[in-house]
């Protein structure tokens, strides 16, 4: 493997991640439980989708076989996806969007500060401006996971047990393979060993603050790596692609 | 026959001239300059390029910033336009002018505090102090870290009882 075919699995890595937990936020869409909460995930939404464009884009130009962002996101197939397993979990009640996006943003908080000194500009230049956005998801989520942790006795039920259940997918997070070694050593990439230092460190301060308790160690769910998904993926492609498919090449 | 080096035809400051006034499509009170999307003008002989930079990377703005540009250039007879956007330095409510900050409070949106006032607490309820920008009270409330779009939060105000939009530090 070149360093430039590692380093267009990276940018899918990082611009697909970005796509489908955007797409799974843009669906609260219109149906938030109160105004203002559906006015904020769909601004994260936006932003979300705003990271995965710059990233697209960019492993685009380094395939160089002139494949835009609009390519790479409507026509790829599910075997073809990099995200993480955690951005395509279901949205399921608030409890467990609000459960999802705290660990997503925890981990892209820690992961774009470590990328900010990456080698390579584009990905440095990236990971500076995103660490802004990313910084109000993460504070948005983990307000509410304290609240809902330290409310009533359902709430506080309710989140724990979301927290549990989205718990096996965290192991993906941090997994790495050939990719991240040959751009490790460029000075690209980063060791997600370290990152999952500091998301611990984040994630049990607020799980400790919201009065929950964190998942037990449990058999991790893994595919990243390999574009392996759960069931939920090719659904919702399948939703974000529709208008791609039924009608090619069609613009605003 | 009108010579159709650009290089010889313009200058830099007067194609920045021609920019600086395109107004914000959601925030129509300040321009491109104020707000410090406008980076920079370079001129080819046989194309103008010009540089900007997002506010935030899903703004829905930019486009419309890019086919401004291009729109408002065509209008001074420039029809080779290439648009570049740079992400680095990351846009900063910092590069924001006093007077636009000046003119966000008049049009009802009370302006970023500084670059610092919202960084870096997992749990800080954004800056101390949002003073309205109708009442000028200092006794308001955060509603919301989103408002109508990413850029801005929601705050209220406890003395006025208005609602109103605060445009936070990144």
């Amino acid at each position: 493997m070149t360093t430039n075919e590692a380093l267009i699995n990276y940018c899918l890595r990082l611009g697909d991640s970005s796509l489908i937990l955007g797409q799974r936020m843009s669906e609260w869409c219109s149906n938030g439980p109160i105004l203002e909460e559906d006015i904020a995930m769909t601004n994260v939404a936006l932003d979300l989708i705003g990271q995965s464009r710059t990233m697209l884009t960019y492993a685009g130009k380094l395939e160089g076989k002139g494949r835009t962002e609009d390519d790479l996101a409507y026509k790829r197939e599910e075997r073809e996806f990099y995200n993480t397993l955690l951005s395509e979990r279901p949205n399921g009640h608030f409890g467990d969007t609000v459960a999802r996006n705290f660990l997503h943003s925890a981990f892209f908080y820690h992961l774009f500060q470590a990328l900010k000194s990456s080698e390579d500009e584009m990905i440095a230049a990236h990971a500076a401006k995103s660490i802004k956005e990313v910084t109000y998801h993460l504070r948005h989520s983990s307000e509410w996971l304290v609240r809902l942790g330290d409310g009533t006795e359902e709430s506080h039920n309710k989140i724990q047990e979301s927290l549990n259940d989205l718990w096996e997918f965290t192991g993906d997070l941090f997994e790495m393979n050939e990719v991240d070694e040959i751009l490790i050593k460029e000075g690209i990439a980063v060791d997600l060993a370290e990152v999952k230092k500091e998301w611990d460190k984040t994630i049990n301060q607020v799980i400790e603050r919201a009065t929950l308790t964190k998942p037990e160690e449990c058999y991790m769910q893994s595919g990243r790596l390999n574009a392996m998904h759960s069931e939920y993926l090719g659904h919702l492609i399948a939703e974000m692609q529709f208008l791609q498919r039924a009608y090619p090449e069609a613009q605003w | 026959m009108v010579n159709e080096d650009y290089t010889i035809r313009y200058t830099k400051n007067q194609v920045w001239e021609f920019l600086k006034e395109i107004p914000d499509p959601e925030i129509p009170v300040i321009t491109i300059e104020e707000l410090g999307v406008l980076r920079d003008v370079e001129i080819t002989p046989t194309t103008i390029i010009v540089t900007i930079t997002p506010t935030y990377t899903g703004c829905p703005a930019m486009k419309m910033f890019e086919d401004d540009i291009v729109s408002t250039l065509k209008e001074k007879g420039i029809d080779n336009v290439q648009i570049k956007m740079v992400y680095s330095p990351a846009w900063t409510t910092d590069w924001m002018t006093k007077e636009a900050k000046e003119k966000l409070r008049e049009y009802g949106i009370a302006p970023p505090i500084d670059g610092t006032a919202d960084k870096g607490v997992l749990f800080a309820n954004g800056p101390k102090v949002v003073v309205c920008p109708r009442c000028k009270s200092k006794n308001t409330s955060l509603k919301s870290q989103f408002g109508s779009t990413a850029c801005k939060a929601l705050y209220t105000c406890d003395e006025c009882l208005e609602p109103f939009d605060y445009f936070k530090c990144i």
